[in-house]
């Protein structure tokens, strides 16, 4: 569960009234919400190292890739799946 | 065990061990602190390519292993008694109590969610407003950002049915109580990059004066761990003891800050109990006293008899990498990771659990 896991920015929106943003970020073929509170400077197309829906720093394009197709393929990328299909509150949203 | 050829740059991987066997010239003692890092090393063979001169032993860097047993029963006991919606990670909620585990507890018919983020229980707060929801909040300092941000966002929601049950660890003051125990001979320590992601390096200078250790803060890949043992075994072998970055790439010095704000303003750092090791002074972080309405531990009045931890563990010496998961009598017998007996076997980033699941004995 200490994994951060990098993927890229899709799109940005405004919660809360405008005082959250979060954002949908790919990583691989999956999409998640998250927050980019950590990350002010971030935007669309940028990479972002995400742990447990938290963006908590920018890498270079190069770096996100090398280091997620390493967590594919050594089967790290397991609680993005699991938690996306079991209980996930908002199923539709969360993919 | 794994060939050179599996791994993602095996030139790079050869390379590093070369030079690991070039430099080193007499046998070292290092200890990783992160428990992904140990997963890294067991799973892919590491420790079988290492010169036998470079002794890797693992660190207390599991937080969902040391994570008090007393706090996963009270956990249990606010899912079934107290009828709250209790959220966690997945590899919380497996983790057996002294009766029974949180999933256990799920299967019984309590209301246990498997969650990816603590912002998704606080979008479950809002969408029952009628209900009490808690989550579970274990980690080290990576997680701390995501677990601060829950607590503010239902502050600024208005939320009175969130609060967390915290159990955060921080991983310098457990290098620390690991160089104080007498019978620790390690000379070097790996720190976790995405520790420091968070933190940045600043804490380390202490302890890399006061102990007079090489410390350099290391990635989790196999190439990342393989050129941060060769730092390190540069340092010892020429008797130096300076903190060193090798994932500069991820981890700048300063951290993040808008981060460390955030943890700020929910969480203070205060002694906390590790499972399998005891109280550590100041080792973790608990919510700031004004957030009490947030904290599950002060908001529900839980209180159930510690139940013991099993004789037989070593977990203490396991985790101090006095010994090593094999040396312990019950390590694969009446141990394993489906009847864990201690906190290094509960979780597969646990030195136990990453042994059996994965290493050659
Ligand atoms: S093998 Fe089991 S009993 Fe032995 S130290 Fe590890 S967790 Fe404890």
């Amino acid at each position: 569960m200490c994994l951060a896991i990098p993927g890229k920015i899709k799109s940005i929106d405004y919660q809360y009234g405008g005082a959250v943003r979060m954002a949908k970020v790919l990583f691989g073929g999956i999409t998640k919400d998250a927050s980019l509170d950590m990350v002010p400077h971030a935007q669309v197309g940028d990479y972002v190292l995400v742990h447990v829906g938290v963006a908590i720093s920018v890498v270079d394009e190069e770096e996100a890739e090398k280091s997620f197709r390493y967590l594919q393929e050594i089967g790290e990328l397991d609680e993005l799946i699991d938690a996306s299909q079991i209980d996930a509150p908002n199923p539709d949203t969360d993919r | 065990m794994k060939f050179l050829t599996e791994y993602r740059d095996p030139a790079l991987v050869a390379q590093y061990l070369d030079e690991i066997r070039k430099t080193v010239t007499r046998p070292w003692t290092i200890m990783e602190v992160c428990g992904g890092q140990t997963h890294s090393l067991v799973k892919n063979g590491i420790l079988n390519l290492l010169p036998e001169a470079v002794q890797m032993v693992h660190g207390p860097g599991c937080p969902v292993c040391v994570t008090p047993l007393n706090l996963i029963d009270k956990a249990v006991y606010l899912a079934e008694e107290k009828g709250v919606m209790l959220c966690s990670f997945g590899d919380m909620i497996r983790v057996p109590g002294s009766t029974k585990s949180l999933l256990e507890a799920k299967a019984n018919g309590a209301d246990v969610r498997i969650l990816y983020s603590p912002l998704e229980a606080v979008r479950l707060a809002q969408e029952n407003p009628d209900r009490e929801v808690v989550f579970f909040a274990v980690g080290f300092e990576t997680t701390a950002p995501a677990n601060a941000l829950s607590v503010l966002q239902a502050q600024r929601l208005g939320l009175t049915n969130y609060s967390i049950l915290a159990s955060h660890v921080l991983v310098p003051p457990a290098i620390a109580a690991v160089m104080n125990d007498d019978e620790v001979r390690i000379q070097a320590f790996l720190a976790a990059g995405h520790v420091c992601t968070i933190m940045g390096v600043g804490e380390y200078y202490a302890l890399v004066e006061q102990y007079n250790i090489p410390i350099v803060v290391t990635g989790f890949e196999p190439v990342d761990l393989l050129h941060g043992i060769l730092m390190t075994v540069r340092q010892l072998e020429a008797g130096k003891a300076n903190l060193e970055n090798q994932y500069s790439r991820v981890v700048k010095a300063e951290g993040n800050p808008d981060a460390r704000k955030v943890i700020g303003q929910v969480f203070t750092v205060a002694d906390r109990e590790w499972r399998g090791i005891g109280t550590i002074p100041m080792s973790g972080w608990e919510v700031r006293p004004e957030l009490a309405a947030f904290d599950a531990g002060k908001k529900f009045d839980v209180r159930i008899a510690k139940a013991p931890e099993c004789a037989d563990c070593i977990a203490g010496l396991v985790l101090k990498g006095i010994r090593k998961p094999v040396e312990c009598s019950q390590f694969g017998k009446a141990c394993t990771p489906e009847n864990p007996l201690g906190a290094p076997m509960v979780s597969s980033e646990g030195a136990c659990a990453a042994y059996y699941h994965y290493a050659e004995v």
